[in-house]
Formats: C-alpha cells, structure tokens, sequence
C-alpha cells in the first residue's frame, strides 16, 4: 500500500480550480518530486494534504487514513511533517528550542506535571533536549544550538526548519522548495542530505523548483501544470514527455 | 558586591529572605502606615501582572480586558462571605472558587476570540472587560445582585479559623497590624503564582505557548493544538486574576465597579511591558513601580505648597502626565522594557546587532 495516497484531490477558491483531478501516490522509502511551473498548484497541493487547506473534492489518505479536512496539527500527529517555502522558524527562540517545539507531539506533560515537575516531567524534558541536539547534530547545526533562529544564515536556517518537522518524528516529510535560493555548491549539499534522510528511513515529498536536483535524487516525479497532474514517473521518462516539455517550454496545445 | 552574591546564591536567597521579612517594619517605620497598605497593592498587582504576563508575554495574545477577572474574584469572594446575601464561607473555600470562577470566565472570553490577533483581539477583549464591569454597575435590580454603584462592603476578613488578619495582633508583645499580616499572606501567594509562572514558562506548555506568539502557523504544523493551548494561556491567565481579585475583596472588605475600570486593565498592562514583557522580574519590577510611583508623587502636592503657597498642579494631573512622558521614553529609547530576558533584548536589538557586525567587518577590511 501507497504510504500516501492523493485521490482525485480538487481545490477551488471561487471559480478558479487552483487544483483538479490531482492523484499521486508516494510509496514507502522513496524521494517523490512535485514539479511544474509557477503557479501551477504545487504549493497548494502541499497545503490541501497538510491541513492548511481544505480540499473541495477528493481525498487525501496516509496509510489508508484520511487526513484532508482535518487541522495541521492532526495531520503532523499522523506522522506528516512540512517545512514551508518562505522559512517560517520561530525566529525569536533558540535553535535548540525551535526543534524542542517539534518534539511537542511526542511529549505529553501537562500543566500539573509541568508545575509539579515530578520525575517522569524531568525525565520527559531531559528526553526532549537529547533529542533535539541529536537532531541539530543530524542536520549539521549542533554548534548553533543556543544562536536565535532569526540569526542563522539561510541556509541554515532551511535545515533548522528540516531538523525541526524531524522532531515530529515523521514518516513522510513534506519539503517546500527546500533549495530557492542556494548556490550550487549549497544545492549539491542538500541533495547529498535528502538521500541520507531516505536512508534514515524517512519517505520524501519534494517540491521543487531545480529540475536538474529533482531529476538527480529523485526515485519518482509527478508534474503539475494549471492545477492538473500531466505527467508521472521515472525522472527521466517524465523529462522525455511532450507534455511537460510543452508545459515548461511553451508549445502547441 | 552582585558578583559576590553571584557566586553565593543560597546566601544571595537568604539575604532577600530577611529583606522580604522585614520589608513592611522597615517602611512602616521609616515611611509610616500607609505605605504599609501600598506594599501590599503592590503584592496584588505582582500578581495580576505575572497572570496577564501568561496571556500577554507568553502567548503574545493581546487582553486590555483583564481586570474583568480581577472584578469576578473579587465579586465572588464577595457575594460568599459577605452579609450581601449572608452568606459567610471561609477564604479557603472562596479563593479557590473565585480562581476558578475567573478561569471559565477566561475560557468563555477565549473561545470566540480565537481567530482574532494583535488589535483586533485587544478591542474584542477591551468590550469584555467593560461588559464586566457595566454588569456589576447594573445588577442591583430587579434582583439586588451586586448593589450597583454603591459597591458591596462588610466583606469578610481572611482569617485563619479566630485569628482574623484585618485585626492587630499582639506576637510576644510586639504589635503587628493587619497592613503586616495582609502582607504576608500576599508575598506567600505571589511566590505561589511566581513559582507556577516560572515552571509554566519552561517546559513543554511555555514552549508552545512561545511557539504560537512567534509564528501561529508554523506551531500549528509543528502538531501543536493552538486551540487549546491559547484557551488555556487565558484560563492560566484569568485564574491568577481571580485569585488576586478575592484577596482585594477580603483585604479591603469593600468592593465597587469603579475598581475594576479600562484603566486598571492598561496599568497592569503597562506594568508588563515598562518591566519587561516575558521575562518574571521584569514584571515584579514593572508592577512595584507602578503601584509605587504614584503613590510618592502624591507628595508633589504637598511640596508646591510649601514652595508655592497653593497647588499650582493637581498631582493627579501631574501623574498621568509623567507616567504618559514615562511611557513614551522608554518606548523611544528601551522598548525591551526596563529588565528584560536576555533573549527579548537580542530580540528588539537584532538589528542594531547586525549593523554593529557588519560595520566591524567593514572596518576589517580597511584594517
């Protein structure tokens, strides 16, 4: 069974179908590329499985749940974490903190607890901290732990946002052009980290808008143009498609 | 003299201790009785102030309404132990209940608020407070509820089974009067509300009421409840008010609407952000100036005239006016308030952080 399954998803604000007839289905263990143009509904797309949105047709299933039209906060509890396209860290707290609120939905002390402080509440927050340092370790930040989010360079600050969805311990991990804006050699990076990621046991929904790193760590590739899915595949099959070569260069209808 | 108290935190403790203790004697007898009575408003509004600093400083929601939780503790100590209705239950049952009352009330102003922010949710909040308090101002007909303008009175002292604290006591002769015993009732509750406050702010709760004041939606998609946990910044919130509100009925034994008008809801507000919004001493520190200040320039009248002969400036005026000019300084030049966290003062001053960074590589280079 399909780790996620996108069924026949539409999405319309007012009368424009910003999503129509979309399905997709991402398998355990893989690197799933969502590509297409601008303004094409990716991002959208991203926000109708995570809970931003709410779908106007279709389904969004995890492991055979449903989880379209349920509040994000639900969908991450499922196990389905996203980082955003514009960085939104908590810019004010320190990096450290940023992924200790990831670990929120695996904690569970409550305000007498937190009050009381009794030993599984200590037990609980000494488990948070360890865990969020290994994940600053994992993403290469574990010297940055105590800097404020707002003030770590922007590359940085896309893998803070990565260790933080991480805390939720997802497995699948939404990524929202997590490259815009790096040079090569900070691209070329991130490739390497993404294929340490899967290995790590984590499935991968990339958006983005780099082909050539898509079509590089990428297992699977769907394209999206005006709101409807024109392609899916092998990175190198779906590169060879006419349609998607129209979408991208221009061509005949 | 601070590093060495640095180094010594048991003694530092201690020392504050014996201050504490003996705070009330020391100003009782070098400042007379009175200022007794205003250390203790100032304890009542620590506590307002650390419960308005949940809702405020920690989740970031903005309440100008907050002293109508102040009135319903305050009205409900009154209704149960006072000859209002006859009845006379003792504090321990009322405060609690006056606590909780407010904290349902904080849930019931939550609720429909929850998708407003900044100013919208501070009007909204404001048109509650005032609702509060018109309620109190009206309900003394048809049924005499709350005896309308005229306030209610006679309230019940706190008193521990005979030993009632609005009385004097006698301790191995020595008198200690009910402004002293008040106080320290007061001080034992504020360290209460400081503790829960403090543990609150670190812990998983603080973390995501931090979480939702930074970014709404992105602690959303980090599978924080929103909901909830902003629900529950104003129960938390309201819970301290009411609390403070029963002590104020019972120290005062008499209670009106006009105690619990906008403008109190803006001075514990001010309180917060002249401290240091967020950050617990800050707050205290806010809170004891703004109960204190007044108070002293009520002395101002007085010096004109002896200086001038008469009172040229009504201190009340001249209050407002320092307090406004106050205000407006410290936003121009500390608008991290007067004793921040560290992490709020990087917060307001990141950008001048940079700028002195990158005016010192600059340098660098000509270097």
């Amino acid at each position: 069974m399909a780790l996620l399954e996108v069924d026949r998803v539409g999405k319309q604000f007012g009368g424009l179908a910003a999503l129509d007839d979309v399905s997709l289905s991402v398998r355990q263990g893989e690197i799933y590329g969502l590509i297409g143009p601008n303004g094409a509904g990716k991002t959208t797309l991203f926000n109708c499985m995570t809970g931003l949105y709410s779908v106007s047709a279709g389904a969004v299933r995890l492991e055979g749940r449903a989880v379209h039209n349920r509040p994000p906060h639900e969908v991450v509890r499922h196990g389905f974490a996203r980082t955003f396209q514009n960085i939104r860290l908590f810019a004010n707290m320190s990096a450290l903190e940023n992924v200790m609120v990831g670990r929120h939905v695996c904690s569970r002390a409550s305000v007498l607890g937190a009050v009381l402080r009794g030993a599984r509440t200590r037990a609980e927050e000494a488990a948070i901290r360890q865990r969020a340092q290994e994940l600053l370790h994992f993403v290469g930040l574990e010297r940055k732990g105590r800097a404020l989010a707002g003030h770590l360079a922007y590359g940085e600050q896309r893998r803070l946002e990565i260790a933080r969805a991480l805390a939720t311990e997802p497995k699948l991990l939404a990524l929202d052009e997590p490259v815009a804006g790096m040079n090569p050699s900070e691209r070329r990076q991130m490739a390497e980290f993404f294929l340490k990621l899967r290995d790590s046991g984590v499935t991968l929904l990339l958006i983005e808008h780099d082909v050539k790193l898509v079509m590089g760590v990428c297992d699977r590739v769907a394209v999206l143009d005006y709101g409807k899915k024109i392609a899916e595949g092998a990175p190198d099959a779906v590169q060879r498609d006419p349609a998607v070569i129209a979408a991208y260069l221009g061509g005949e209808v | 003299m601070l590093d060495f108290l640095r180094a010594r935190p048991r003694l530092a403790l201690i020392l504050v201790a014996v201050l504490l203790a003996a705070l009330p004697f020391l100003v009782g007898a070098g400042l007379g009785k009175s200022w007794v009575r205003v250390l203790d408003f100032a304890l009542l509004y620590v506590m307002l102030a650390l419960g308005l600093n949940i809702v405020v400083g920690y989740a970031g929601l903005l309440d100008l309404g907050y002293v109508a939780f102040y009135a319903l503790g305050a009205y409900l100590y009154a209704w149960l132990a006072s000859p209002h209705f006859g009845l006379h239950l003792p504090f321990w049952a009322v405060l609690p209940l006056g606590a909780l009352l407010a904290g349902v009330f904080g849930v019931l102003l939550g609720a429909p608020t929850l998708r407003l922010r900044g100013d919208y949710l501070a009007i909204v909040t404001l048109g509650f407070g005032e609702i509060i308090r018109i309620f109190m101002n009206n309900l003394d007909a048809p049924i005499n509820i709350t005896n309308g303008p005229q306030g209610m009175n006679l309230i019940d002292p706190i008193a521990f089974g005979g030993f009632a604290l609005s009385k004097t006591h006698k301790f191995f002769g020595f008198a200690v009067s009910n402004a002293h015993l008040y106080y320290y009732l007061f001080l034992a509750f504020v360290l209460v509300v400081m503790f829960v406050a403090l543990r609150l702010q670190d812990s998983r709760i603080g973390r995501a009421w931090a979480a939702i004041r930074e970014d709404e939606v992105a602690a959303s998609a980090m599978g924080i409840n929103t909901r909830n946990v902003k629900l529950l910044a104003f129960a938390m919130g309201a819970t301290f008010g009411g609390l403070a509100g029963g002590l104020f009925a019972a120290f005062q034994g008499f209670i009106s609407p006009e105690s619990f008008g906008l403008m109190e809801s803006i001075m514990i507000l001010c309180m917060i952000v002249l401290g240091g919004m967020g950050h617990i001493p800050g707050v205290i520190l806010g809170a004891v100036l703004l109960t204190v200040l007044p108070e002293a320039l009520r002395y101002v009248g007085d010096w004109q005239r002896a200086m001038l002969g008469h009172v040229a400036v009504d201190p009340a005026d001249l209050r407002m006016l320092l307090f406004g000019c106050a205000l407006i300084l410290m936003m121009l030049f500390r608008p991290e308030g007067l004793w921040p966290s560290r992490q709020r003062k990087r917060e307001l001053h990141a950008a001048d952080e940079v700028a002195e960074h990158e005016s010192a590589s600059v340098y660098d280079v000509r270097g």
